[in-house]
């Protein structure tokens, strides 16, 4: 499914400096559905060019870095367990600056 | 008449707290009359240009480590090494942030500082056992006595609000990152304080709220509140830490004034008699507040 992934708060550094990527997932073999879970080891294969330990810490995001899908806080949909549909747009922003 | 100034902290530093300040202060029909810039070395101009653009109509002043003390952090760092660079950049910021305000004749200075910063600040200062700093900086407002008071309107706002904030309302926001801080202390406490958010986020709050309700016993002995001898900043030794460190760089000596001393004053007439062999370099006086 086609999704737009976002990277903010400095994030996109490990991108390459490209903030918006337009991807095409597809479930794990087996799943109907695709999980964030299943999305976030996606990016780290796929996207991350640099130090995958500022993006991710085991099998979620580092703590500090938002994620939004459809401007949602994940938190509100289930975190790793949030099903995501096609055109869906999630946000990855990094919190871990000063201001 | 208000003076706002960002503040870089850390592995990335972006103007997203400063933004979303201004942006409240301007509905809150405050009227902010100065915004400070501070240069740092690499990346410093393009940031100063990118806060040019986007600093919501406001004056802009931009004063540099160069100009106020004779040392870029670039040169700083290549003398001094990796480590103990928040030191030297933590102190001349802050001289530079009270001579930048003098210079400007503001009323009130007021800083970005969220709350993960100040339960931060908290952690460290117990980590380091420094009583006279645990006791002042959870105040939301300190040097009221003094010339410029200053002020910290986000001590109870999360990042992630303000982040949040910035994103939903399409503050235009930038990162770079501070290069000279991988091997921060602050950064240990960061990763802890971030990882209890996760757990349960109203931890930060409470470890805020158990800053404000330290007491420190009445024997403890506490430092005074003086004057510097030779910039007249206030100070609690007979030098002020800037000068210190400034005297150390001139000398070559990067490390006068880092790690435990004794007093400014033990560690000069030491590092006097050391300093005889090597060739001076012109001093640099310390910036004094007749700028």
């Amino acid at each position: 499914m086609k999704l737009t992934l976002e990277f903010g708060g400095g994030l996109e550094l490990l991108c390459d400096s490209v903030k918006i990527h337009h991807v095409n997932v597809e479930p794990q073999a087996g799943e109907s559905k695709l999980t964030m879970k299943h999305l976030l080891s996606w990016v780290r294969t796929n996207l991350i060019k640099e130090r995958p330990e500022m993006f991710m810490k085991g099998d979620s995001v580092r703590p500090g870095v938002l994620v939004l899908v459809n401007d949602c806080d994940w938190e509100l949909s289930g975190q790793l367990d949030t099903n995501l549909e096609d055109k869906d747009i999630v946000v990855f922003i990094s919190t871990l600056h000063g201001g | 008449m208000a003076w706002i100034y960002s503040f870089c902290r850390l592995m990335k530093a972006s103007r997203g707290t400063v933004m979303t300040l201004l942006k409240l202060l301007k509905e809150m029909k405050f009227r902010p009359a100065h915004l400070c810039w501070h240069g740092m070395g690499v990346g410093a101009g393009s940031v100063s240009d990118a806060v040019r653009k986007i600093w919501y109509g406001l004056p802009l002043k931009v004063v540099s480590y160069k100009d106020l003390y004779g040392w870029t952090m670039d040169e700083i760092v290549k003398l001094i090494g990796l480590k103990n660079n928040c030191t030297f950049c933590g102190v001349f910021r802050r001289q530079a942030l009270d001579r930048g305000a003098t210079l400007l004749k503001v009323d009130k200075l007021v800083t970005g500082h969220n709350a993960d910063d100040i339960a931060e600040t908290v952690l460290l200062n117990i980590l380091r056992g420094d009583i006279a700093r645990l006791s002042r900086c959870t105040s939301i407002t300190t040097g009221e006595d003094g010339p410029i008071p200053r002020c910290k309107p986000f001590k109870y706002t999360y990042e992630k609000e303000i982040v949040m904030y910035a994103y939903f309302k399409r503050l235009d926001y930038f990162s770079t990152e501070c290069i000279y801080s991988p091997n921060a202390y602050r950064g240990f406490a960061r990763e802890f304080i971030k990882d209890l958010e996760r757990i349960r986020p109203r931890a930060i709050l409470d470890i805020i709220k158990s800053g404000e309700d330290f007491r420190i016993s009445t024997s403890t002995k506490m430092p005074e509140q003086g004057n510097c001898e030779r910039c007249g900043y206030i100070s609690s030794q007979k030098w002020c830490k800037a000068c210190v460190l400034l005297e150390g760089l001139n000398r070559g000596l990067p490390k006068l004034g880092i790690g435990r001393s004794r007093g400014a004053n033990n560690e000069l007439s030491k590092n006097a008699k050391e300093a005889k062999g090597i060739d001076s370099i012109q001093s640099k006086q310390c910036g004094t507040l007749d700028f």
